[in-house]
C-alpha cells in the first residue's frame, strides 16, 4: 500500500512499509541498538534498572503486609467466635476472651473523644479563625508539629505522673483517657487546621459584609463547612488512640480483668495490652489466643478506618467550591 | 503548648532528682546499665547502643524502602495502580505497632532462626526488621508528597533534553526535592528511635553493648517499659532512672525532629 493518492506521506510512505510487516520492528530495534555507544546501553539499562528496583520495593512493601495479615489470619481466625468476644481472660488459653479489653477499649476511646475533641478542635479554631499572626503564635506552631513527634511512652511518662499521682486519679481508666487525649491533641489540632485552611476566605468576607461578627461567621459558616473534614481527622485520630498501647502501659493499664469498668474511676484494660500480655507468655497457645485478639482488632481499626473515608468521599462530593 | 512545658516540667524534676544520687559522669561515662541487681550501676550507654542497634537497622530498611516506593508512586505507577497502593501503605501504617511486636517474636524470629541457628529466642534483628517495615509507609508517602510537589515543567524540561526516565528522577526531580525527602528519614529515624512496643516484645531485656544484631538487647524505652510494668515502689531509684531515660529519649526525638522541620524550611526550593 504505496502513497501514490494523496498528498500527505505516511509512515508506509516513508519507511517503504516496512513497519507492516511482522517481527520487522523488533528487528529494527536490534539494529539500532547494535549502533549505541556504552554510554546510550548503560543509559538504557540504568533506566530498566531504576523501574525495577522501584517496583520491586513496592512489591516487597506490599508483600509484607499480606503475609503479616496472613499469617495473623492462620493463626488466630479459628479462634475467633462469639465466646471469644464475650468471654473474659482466663488462665487456659483456650477459654481466654477479650471481653474486658474491648469495653475498656470501647469506653477508653469514647472518654478520650469527649475530652480531646472539644479542645482540639477549639485551639484549631482559635488559631486559624481569632489567633493575630504574632511571634507567640509562630511559636505555638511549632511547638504543636513538634508535639505530634514525641515518641509516645513519653507520654505515658507524663500521665503517669500528672494524672496518675498528682491529680490521684489512680490507675483508672479516666487517667488513662487524659493520657490517650494529651497524645492525640496535636494530630487533631493540625487535621482541624488543614480542614479549615480549605475553606475559602470568600465565604467568610461574605458573612462579614453581612454584617456577621467573627464568632457569628465561624460558628455559622465555617465550621458547618469544615464539619466532614474535621471529623475524618478527629475519626483517624482515635483510630490512633486505640492501637496505642505503651502509653497505657505506663498509666498502669491491667492486664487480667474479670470484670468490665463501670465508673470512670474504675481500673480497665484495652485490646493492644491484651494481645502484649498474651504475645509476651512463652506458650504458643497463648500467642494463638493473641493472633484472635490482633484480628478483632484489626476488623475495629479498619471498620473505623473506613468510616473515614467514606466520610471524606461524600465530603469531597458535596463540596462545591 | 501547656503539655509540652508539663512534658518538661515533670520528667526534669524526676530527672534532677536521679542525678542526685546518680552521678552524671556515671550516667554518661560507665559502660554497664545494672540497675536491679547491687552493685548498682547505671551507665547509659548500653541503652543507647541497644536504640541505636535498631534505628540503624531499621532506617537500612525503611529508608531505601520507603524511597523506592515514593519514586515507583511517582515516577511509574498508573493512576489505578496509585489508588490500589496508597491505601495499603495506609492500612500499613495504621496497624498498630503491638501487632509489629507479635509479628517479629511468631513469624520473623523464626525464619531468622532457620537462616541462622544463633539467633536467640529474642534478638535485635527482627526488631529492626518490623520497625524498618513499620517506618517505611511513613517515608514512602511523605517522599510522595515532596516529589509530587516538584512542578511538572521541571521534569519535563529533563525529558525535553533527551533524558531518560532514571535521569529525570534521580538528577532533577530527587534533587529538586531533596528537603523533602531528608526530612522524612529523620522523621522515620526518630519515630524508630522512640518506637516502644514491637521493641520491647522482640528484642528482650538483655542491657548490652554489642553490634550483633542476632543477640537480646535493650533499648531506652523497653527499659521503660520493663520497669514500669514491674512492681517497682514509687520514689526508688529505679524509678527515677525511667525519669532520666525518658528525658534523653525526649531531647534526642526533639532535636531530630527540629532539624527535620528546619531542614524543610530552608532547603525548600520555591518554584513559581
Amino acid at each position: 500500500m504505496s502513497n501514490t493518492h494523496g498528498m500527505t506521506p505516511t509512515n508506509s510512505a516513508i519507511f517503504g512499509g516496512s513497519l507492516r510487516i511482522p517481527g520487522e520492528k523488533a528487528a529494527a530495534k536490534t539494529v539500532v541498538r547494535a549502533t549505541w555507544k556504552p554510554r546510550q546501553r548503560w543509559r538504557a539499562f540504568s533506566s530498566k534498572l531504576f523501574f525495577f528496583t522501584s517496583l520491586m520495593a513496592t512489591v516487597l512493601a506490599v508483600a509484607a503486609l499480606i503475609y503479616l495479615l496472613q499469617s495473623v489470619a492462620e493463626q488466630g481466625l479459628d479462634r475467633v467466635s462469639w465466646s471469644f468476644i464475650t468471654s473474659f481472660p482466663s488462665r487456659f488459653p483456650a477459654k481466654a476472651g477479650v471481653k474486658a479489653a474491648l469495653w475498656g477499649s470501647a469506653y477508653l476511646t469514647a472518654l478520650t473523644a469527649a475530652i480531646a475533641v472539644p479542645i482540639g478542635v477549639g485551639a484549631a479554631v482559635y488559631l486559624e479563625e481569632f489567633a493575630a499572626d504574632s511571634k507567640l503564635r509562630r511559636f505555638i506552631d511549632i511547638n504543636i508539629a513538634n508535639l505530634a513527634g514525641v515518641p509516645s511512652i513519653v507520654y505515658g511518662m507524663l500521665g503517669l505522673m500528672l494524672f496518675v499521682r498528682i491529680c490521684n486519679f489512680g490507675r483508672s481508666l479516666l487517667a488513662g483517657a487524659a493520657t490517650m487525649s494529651l497524645l492525640i491533641l496535636p494530630i487533631i489540632i493540625v487535621a482541624s487546621r488543614e480542614a479549615l485552611k480549605t475553606i475559602p476566605m470568600g465565604i467568610r468576607h461574605a458573612a462579614f459584609g453581612l454584617g456577621a461578627t467573627r464568632w457569628q461567621t465561624v460558628r455559622a459558616h465555617v465550621l458547618p463547612s469544615a464539619l466532614p473534614g474535621i471529623l475524618t481527622g478527629v475519626i483517624l485520630s482515635l483510630s490512633r488512640a486505640v492501637g496505642e498501647t505503651a502509653p497505657l502501659l505506663m498509666i498502669g493499664a491491667l492486664s487480667y480483668m474479670a470484670f468490665v469498668p463501670e465508673t470512670p474511676m474504675d481500673a480497665f484494660t484495652v485490646l493492644p495490652i491484651q494481645i502484649f500480655n498474651w504475645t509476651a507468655r512463652p506458650q504458643d497457645e497463648f500467642h494463638v489466643t493473641a493472633a484472635a485478639g490482633i484480628i478483632v482488632l484489626l476488623a475495629l481499626l479498619l471498620t473505623v478506618n473506613a468510616l473515614a473515608i467514606f466520610m471524606r468521599m461524600r465530603y469531597q462530593r458535596k463540596a462545591q467550591w | 503548648m501547656i503539655v509540652t512545658i508539663g512534658i518538661i516540667a515533670v520528667l526534669l524534676s524526676e530527672t534532677i532528682e536521679f542525678f542526685r544520687t546518680v552521678s552524671i559522669r556515671e550516667f554518661f561515662g560507665s559502660a554497664t546499665w545494672a540497675p536491679m541487681f547491687e552493685p548498682r550501676q547505671f551507665g547509659i550507654w548500653p541503652l543507647v547502643g541497644g536504640t541505636f542497634l535498631i534505628t540503624a537497622g531499621a532506617g537500612l530498611i525503611g529508608i531505601p524502602g520507603g524511597l523506592g516506593v515514593g519514586l515507583f508512586l511517582n515516577e511509574f505507577a498508573a493512576p489505578g495502580v496509585r489508588a490500589f497502593i496508597k491505601p495499603l501503605l495506609e492500612i500499613l501504617a495504621g496497624i498498630p505497632t503491638v501487632v509489629y511486636g507479635y509479628f517479629a517474636l511468631t513469624v520473623v524470629t523464626p525464619t531468622l532462626q532457620r537462616m541462622l541457628p544463633d539467633t536467640e529466642v529474642f534478638n535485635a534483628a527482627s526488631a529492626a526488621i518490623v520497625v524498618g517495615i513499620m517506618v517505611l509507609p511513613m517515608v514512602a508517602s511523605l517522599c510522595d508528597d515532596a516529589l509530587r510537589a516538584v512542578p511538572r515543567s521541571v521534569k519535563e524540561a529533563g525529558y525535553a533534553l533527551g533524558a531518560t526516565k532514571c535521569e529525570v528522577s534521580l538528577q532533577v526531580t530527587v534533587p529538586a526535592a531533596l528537603s523533602g525527602i531528608i526530612a522524612s528519614f529523620i522523621l522515620a529515624i526518630s519515630r524508630a528511635f522512640g518506637e516502644t512496643m514491637a521493641v520491647t516484645l522482640a528484642a528482650g531485656s538483655t542491657p548490652r553493648l554489642t553490634l550483633n544484631p542476632l543477640q537480646s538487647i535493650q533499648t531506652l524505652t523497653s527499659y521503660i517499659v520493663q520497669v514500669s510494668t514491674g512492681d517497682t515502689p514509687q520514689g526508688s531509684i529505679e524509678y527515677k532512672s525511667i525519669f532520666a531515660v525518658g528525658m534523653l529519649l525526649l531531647v534526642v526525638t526533639l532535636l531530630f525532629n527540629m532539624l527535620a522541620y528546619s531542614l524543610v524550611k530552608r532547603f525548600r526550593s520555591v518554584y513559581e
